[in-house]
């Protein structure tokens, strides 16, 4: 029976199609949040799998904190421009200045804990009943034990004491109104299968994955680029230094890598030889407590 | 390289977390900056050795109370295979969490404390295990290094747990010595078991044959969403979308679509948008029949000459999850693959004790954790297979219709 016999990313892309459809069968109103990363990436590249030649059941929603990587934000608008699907964007900015929402002081000073306002709303306005996102499990503490579908309350909120069990591969999408799911289709995914998937399927990425020269703060054993968010202080040690990007999130919280990886392969290499986790090394967010993000999902972070 | 899908099942005492901390820990798939945090965690607790069981305790409340209090999953590969571990706990009140972490399981280990043997925790993991159906099972008779590595203490234990596999019908265990706190016989082969000629635990793992659990010969397919793009070019264009759960699929195949009875013939096959002359088991696919038929969500394509039963009543095991009791004559949806109807729970014939496996007759109610055999009636058919023979298709789970849970976890019969 050998010729019948599926490999273990041929595993991932199957069961990950297979959640994509159920939330397509399931829901009225899903959306797909797209970071412009490479797990939200990937998750674009299985709904074309999953759903072509139709159009997808659901647009791309992207919630734009106003401090995202250049490069990742063309990428976005020329994916969806290739692509011809929908694209929602929510703009923290805009949620600032409407609800009078306090930001965060300081060099370092990050949004993320706002964008879930943004969320929300988008939510609200768009009546999204499901959310699929591309979060993993082997990212961090809190994820490992999250549902595939991952009911939230009318607050966004997360309860993982009150989590449905979820048996086989049936997904129970039944909620209340108000209420919302996210879906998690990639949850069995490592970072290393992302990348060795990205290789088999030949999957685009944002330029910044791959080492490239860029002026750098030293901050605390993490390399943080200058931009129009973060600038130097005097006794700043800055290098331009050749780096890549482990993760995209925003300028202000995301960390670079010293790297020589110009390609896929180099990457892959550089991710079995490292010593440190993908949030550990580039998330700056993280690192505030023990259980950072335990607390954010309970307040509704996806 | 492919996917070994496993569940732990033991208590805190019997170090599971440990275990499962050194199959990360000597896989070398914990990274230095975790390995810090538990690090300065353990300190905290108590000088010295770092504890790997803070590696899977995940939640805030579980570090706060020490246990573990939900399923989690860890990754962990080897250059021969990629592992999913179901980390589930092992207090009484906790079985649903269990039966939900067997139910993706290929592979269980069940840990056993070398000092104390074959306890009722260890009856009660293994009948899930059974009325799971998982298919492998691993005694792992741990802490080992407590009873000076004794082979008479080991022998005892197997002798004692071959009479639980043979009561329960287990057909495929097998038994490993370990110290996990040490590491002895996880990785490598330890040379304090002179007198063990097996296999480590980890070697085991690598090296199981996974492909005969899946079964090709009952093909089952149901549709999770009609493919139409109604665009001009494609204004034809109708497919079915879904996994195949089991069996193959071939062009020109003569089928029959259930519970509506239809006939018709496979016209293409496609993966990912390309065609393709056959699919196999696992592969999430797009069928195309020859005839214009209304088929929906939740319909089955099967082969007209080999078709699971298609019924409106049937009995189950039932594993009863939720804190409101179940009573017969409620009403509920049933969910199975991806079918949705509504059912009623007519009778419980029996209450299972998990420790005893004595019958309890005609209980008047079931409650949380219970293992129950109902009699289930649906208020239209459903397509289905015995649980024992294609798990993928005779496990369903009930759905509470005004609190939208899931409380119940059927195994059809």
């Amino acid at each position: 029976m050998s010729t019948y016999h599926l490999d273990y990313l041929e595993q991932l892309e199957s069961e990950a199609i297979h959640i994509m459809r159920e939330v397509a069968g399931q829901f009225e109103r899903p959306g797909l949040l797209f970071s412009g990363g490479k797990d939200s990436i990937t998750l674009v590249h299985l709904a074309l799998k999953a759903f072509r030649p139709g159009k997808f059941p659901f647009p791309l929603v992207h919630i734009d904190t106003g401090h995202n990587f250049p490069e990742a934000l063309n990428f976005r608008d020329k994916l969806v421009n290739k692509i011809g699907e929908k694209l929602v964007v929510g703009n923290v900015e805009k949620t600032i200045k409407e609800k009078n929402l306090t930001e965060q002081k300081g060099k370092f000073a990050s949004r993320n804990a706002l964008q879930t306002y943004t969320l929300l709303d988008i939510i609200d306005e768009y009546k999204f009943d499901a959310l699929i996102g591309g979060a993993r499990r082997d990212e961090e503490k809190a994820r490992a034990k999250e549902r595939i579908f991952s009911v939230r309350d009318e607050f966004g909120q997360w309860n993982p004491k009150l989590q449905r069990p979820e048996l086989w591969n049936i997904y129970n999408g039944k909620i209340h109104k108000g209420e919302n799911v996210r879906a998690f289709p990639i949850s069995n995914w490592t970072e290393l299968d992302i990348w060795n998937y990205v290789k088999r399927e030949k999957i685009e990425l944002p330029s910044i994955y791959f080492a490239h020269e860029r002026e750098v703060i030293h901050h605390e054993g993490q390399l943080v680029s200058i931009s129009e968010f973060i600038k130097p202080d005097k006794n700043d040690i800055v290098t331009k230094t050749k780096v890549r990007y482990r993760t995209v999130g925003d300028m202000t919280c995301t960390a670079a890598v010293e790297s020589n990886a110009t390609d896929i392969d180099g990457i892959i290499k550089e991710i079995i030889a490292t010593k440190t986790s993908e949030r550990g090394e580039t998330r700056i967010d993280d690192k505030v407590s023990e259980a950072a993000m335990e607390d954010r999902k309970k307040t509704g972070y996806f | 390289m492919d996917i070994l899908r496993f569940i732990t099942a033991g208590s805190v005492d019997d170090g599971k977390s440990t275990l499962i901390g050194r199959l990360l820990y000597d896989s070398k798939s914990i990274l230095i900056d975790q390995l810090a945090a538990i690090e300065k965690q353990s300190k905290n607790k108590n000088a010295g050795n770092i504890d790997l069981a803070l590696l899977t305790d995940g939640l805030r409340a579980e570090r706060e109370q020490g246990i573990t209090i939900d399923v989690a999953y860890k990754y962990f590969s080897t250059p021969k295979r990629k592992f999913i571990i179901a980390d589930a706990p092992g207090h009484i009140q906790y079985t649903r969490n269990m039966v939900t972490g067997a139910s993706n399981s290929e592979l269980a280990i069940i840990l056993v404390d070398a000092r104390n043997g074959v306890v009722e925790q260890t009856r009660r993991h293994s009948v899930i295990a059974s009325l799971l159906n998982i298919p492998h099972i691993v005694v792992a008779i741990n802490k080992m290094d407590l009873v000076n590595y004794s082979q008479d203490v080991y022998n005892n234990i197997v002798i004692d747990y071959q009479q639980v596999a043979a009561s329960l019908g287990l057909k495929d265990v097998k038994y490993i010595p370990i110290s996990a706190l040490n590491g002895d016989n996880i990785v490598e082969k330890s040379e304090k078991f002179l007198w063990y000629d097996g296999e480590s635990l980890l070697h085991y793992l690598e090296n199981i044959q996974l492909d005969s659990d899946i079964n090709f010969i009952d093909a089952r397919f149901s549709v999770q969403y009609v493919i139409r793009p109604q665009s001009a070019q494609l204004h034809d264009y109708r497919g079915y979308a879904g996994k195949i759960i089991s069996g193959i699929y071939k062009k020109g195949d003569k089928v029959i679509v259930l519970p509506s009875c239809i006939e018709s013939v496979i016209k293409t096959i496609e993966i990912g948008g390309k065609e393709v002359n056959e699919a196999y088991a696992l592969q999430s696919v797009v069928l195309h029949l020859e005839d214009d038929l209304d088929i929906s969500r939740g319909d089955m394509i099967v082969p007209i000459n080999n078709q699971p039963k298609t019924e409106q009543e049937f009995e189950a095991m039932l594993c009863w999850m939720d804190n409101k009791p179940l009573k017969p004559g409620n009403k509920y949806f049933l969910q199975i693959n991806s079918r949705l109807v509504r059912c009623v729970v007519k009778e419980i014939e029996y209450k299972l004790d998990v420790n005893t496996l004595q019958k309890i007759d005609s209980p008047e109610k079931a409650v949380l954790n219970d293992i129950i055999k109902v009699n289930i009636k649906t208020a239209s058919p459903v397509a289905f297979d015995s649980y024992k023979n294609l798990r993928q298709n005779g496990g369903a789970i009930l759905i509470d219709e005004t609190s939208c849970v899931t409380v119940g976890a059927c195994m059809i019969e």
